[in-house]
């Protein structure tokens, strides 16, 4: 009865001419509630968007907000956000990888089903997930809309005792990913190529998160406050998400196999030998294998977590004290399913008077519905089940957040 | 007990995924938990589905479109015990801040086409549409209380929440009082515990995700609270805010809207 999510495949002669991705996502108005808040507000409403990536929502308000009020936040600031994000990363990714598309690949319906075969591949991955929601809740008083980030830091520095003693678990986890790099390399991926246009954060000195330029495969190299400049956000009938395309009139992706393509020279050193070791070619274009491109960074994450863990050493102020001034600032970073870009107008008490937020999945979706398409010839030749499973996966390698609607995806093939 | 495990559906409505996250960030309890219970329903965690009915519904998220006025009532014919979990199915949530504005200017804020577009007027909580068995307050809900309501339904006895404010839980950390101590505005007294008071814990005061607490006295928390605020209308936002449309959050952040505006009138 869900039944969030349709596809509609449209035939010719039994050739595909249409395709439409239907997602009844409710329209949640968050740019409309955000107008008339104090921009300290923003970063707690901002998390609500998404109850699995809130640190991006937060970290991209702040910047944001940050360069509307001319601050720059301080070094040891700045560490403490990027041990943030890898928590976010470790969560999210081993959710996706272990609980999402692993259970996909293998034919089984769902990760329990997956532990009556595999009990340790299942207990493994759920605590490779809990050691990010620890670091999470370490930093931010709870992992689901933590409550420690602010515009210009953190509310109050951590306990340094609490973070350190998350070591143990974090080595534990740097060696438990490296095990997934494996174990994603013996998983069955359909075949698909797609000369994708890639687009992510690009930062010439560390894996692109929080800071750096908006890089495309194509060359395109924008700062983040030039990001409309190349990218555009389109409101189309059939759907309450907004979808985006490139000026050039292109579908472009984001998210980790972006990331990989346009980073991997930034990646720490074990999840290079990983990268290595694994024999893979890059690009890598096959939108299925974003699940090995997802554990060679879950390898990184917990390798950065380590090393910041190490150098944490709480000192000066958490954040800056703001000084309220009429502007206008983007924000960019790296959610863990790709680019997510806010822009803010402020007036002189700040409040807001502008909010743009352009999430992950409104950049990829004319992507996910152009790679469906990609697939319409085999899936019209298929049973029907099998053909729902196939585009479900798919959907599915990309995006937990459309992953509800997509557990059950009613596909319509009509020929016109 | 009986033999047969008790069935559970977990359903989605208006929502960040927070609250159906927290269940699956049980991490050590996860596999024991589905051993117990018979996870009939819960499209984020599995593609299998049974058919209903169900023993123990747990709903996710607010109703903001037609179809979902509809859906809900399916849910209420599925299942016997009904539990509206987390804030936006108690009270709306985040979302109902368009309960205070108009909703046809906040699509035409967001989207180019709002005539595409499908939705309600209003975010509304779950019992506004179908009797509910158990609210589970937070935003997200904590995963030790959804816990503990499992454990109390398969044993037939009451679930153990607590009954007080979060400032209690500040005392029991051994948190000093922001309000007090440094003065900062904060709405935990008016607020149900439930979070660990994880807020002033940071040096921040209270934002209210766990809605109101019983017992509060509005005028003396507002008249307080107002003398000391950082910027103009603090206290109105913090009570319109994410548990904005409960009860007691409502008519605290109205009455101090309806004083400001009688007080400008004035001027």
């Amino acid at each position: 009865m869900e039944g969030e999510g349709g596809l509609y495949i449209g035939l010719e002669n039994g050739k595909a001419v249409e395709i439409r991705l239907d997602i009844y996502e409710p329209p949640r108005f968050f740019e409309g509630f955000l107008k008339g808040r104090f921009l300290q507000e923003v970063p707690d409403i901002t998390a609500r968007i998404c109850g699995i990536c809130p640190v991006a929502y937060q970290m991209s308000s702040a910047y944001a907000l940050e360069n509307a009020l001319g601050i720059k936040v301080s070094p040891q600031v700045r560490a403490l956000r990027r041990l943030m994000y890898c928590g976010e990363y470790i969560e999210s990714h081993a959710l996706h990888i272990y609980l999402l598309q692993a259970p996909d690949m293998l034919g089984k319906q769902s990760a329990l089903e997956l532990a009556a075969e595999a009990p340790e591949v299942v207990r493994n991955a759920l605590r490779l997930k809990k050691i990010g929601n620890d670091l999470l809740k370490a930093i931010g008083g709870r992992s689901v809309h933590p409550v420690n980030v602010c515009v210009g830091g953190f509310y109050s520095w951590p306990d340094e005792k609490a973070i350190k003693a998350l070591l143990p678990d974090l080595e534990w986890g740097l060696n438990a990913a490296l095990d997934t790099v494996k174990f994603a390399l013996t998983l069955p991926y359909p075949y698909l190529e797609i000369d994708y246009e890639f687009v992510a954060l690009h930062h010439p000195d560390e894996y692109g998160v929080i800071e750096g330029d908006v890089l495309s495969s194509n060359g395109r190299k924008l700062s983040i406050a030039e990001y409309e400049n190349g990218y555009i956000e389109e409101h189309v009938r059939h759907s309450n998400a907004l979808h985006s395309r490139t000026v050039d009139n292109n579908t472009y992706l984001v998210g980790p196999l972006a990331r990989l393509n346009l980073n991997h020279e930034q990646l720490l050193p074990n999840a290079k030998q990983a990268l290595k070791e694994s024999g893979i070619q890059l690009p890598l274009r096959n939108p299925y294998k974003s699940l090995i491109a997802r554990a060679i960074e879950l390898v990184h994450f917990y390798e950065e977590a380590i090393q910041l863990v190490k150098e944490y050493k709480p000192s000066g102020p958490a954040h800056v004290e703001l000084k309220l001034r009429e502007g206008e600032g983007a924000g960019a970073t790296e959610a863990p399913r790709g680019l997510l870009y806010h822009r803010y107008k402020i007036d002189g008490n700040g409040m807001i008077q502008f909010a743009k937020i352009t999430p992950p999945t409104a950049q990829n979706l004319p992507r996910i519905e152009a790679d469906l398409f990609a697939l319409t010839p085999r899936i019209v030749k298929m049973p029907e089940a099998e053909a729902v499973l196939t585009a479900e996966h798919l959907v599915r390698s990309y995006d937990p957040c459309i992953s509800c609607a997509t557990h059950f995806l009613k596909l319509k093939i009509e020929e016109k | 007990m009986t033999t047969k495990k008790p069935t559970v559906a977990v359903y989605k409505f208006s929502s960040c995924d927070g609250c159906q996250l927290s269940i699956l960030n049980m991490e050590d309890e996860l596999l024991e938990l589905a051993d117990t219970i018979d996870i009939a329903y819960f499209l984020e965690a599995t593609r299998a589905q049974r058919p209903g009915p169900y023993d123990i519904a747990l709903v996710e998220g607010s109703v903001t479109t037609p179809h979902e006025i509809e859906r809900i009532k399916e849910v209420r014919a599925q299942a016997k015990t009904v539990i509206a979990l987390g804030t936006c199915a108690t009270a709306g949530g985040v979302q109902a801040l368009r309960n205070f504005a108009n909703a046809e200017e906040y699509a035409s804020v967001v989207y180019d086409h709002p005539e595409y577009l499908h939705y309600l007027q209003t975010a509304t909580p779950i019992a506004e549409h179908i009797v509910i068995d158990l609210e589970l307050w937070g935003c997200p809900v904590n995963k030790a209380q959804v816990l503990e309501v499992i454990i109390a339904l398969l044993n037939n006895r009451r679930p153990n929440l607590p009954p007080y404010s979060v400032c209690l839980e500040c005392k029991r950390r051994g948190t000093t009082c922001v309000i007090v101590d440094k003065g900062i505005p904060c709405i935990g007294p008016a607020t149900q515990a439930g979070c660990g008071a994880i807020c002033p814990a940071m040096g921040r005061g209270c934002y209210g995700c766990f809605g109101p607490a019983r017992d509060v006295n509005p005028e003396s928390m507002a008249s307080m609270l107002l003398k000391m605020e950082r910027y103009p209308g603090e206290t109105a936002r913090l009570f319109r805010g994410i548990s904005g449309y409960a009860p007691t959050h409502r008519t605290i952040a109205d009455d101090i809207l309806a004083t400001r505006k009688e007080a400008k009138r004035k001027t």
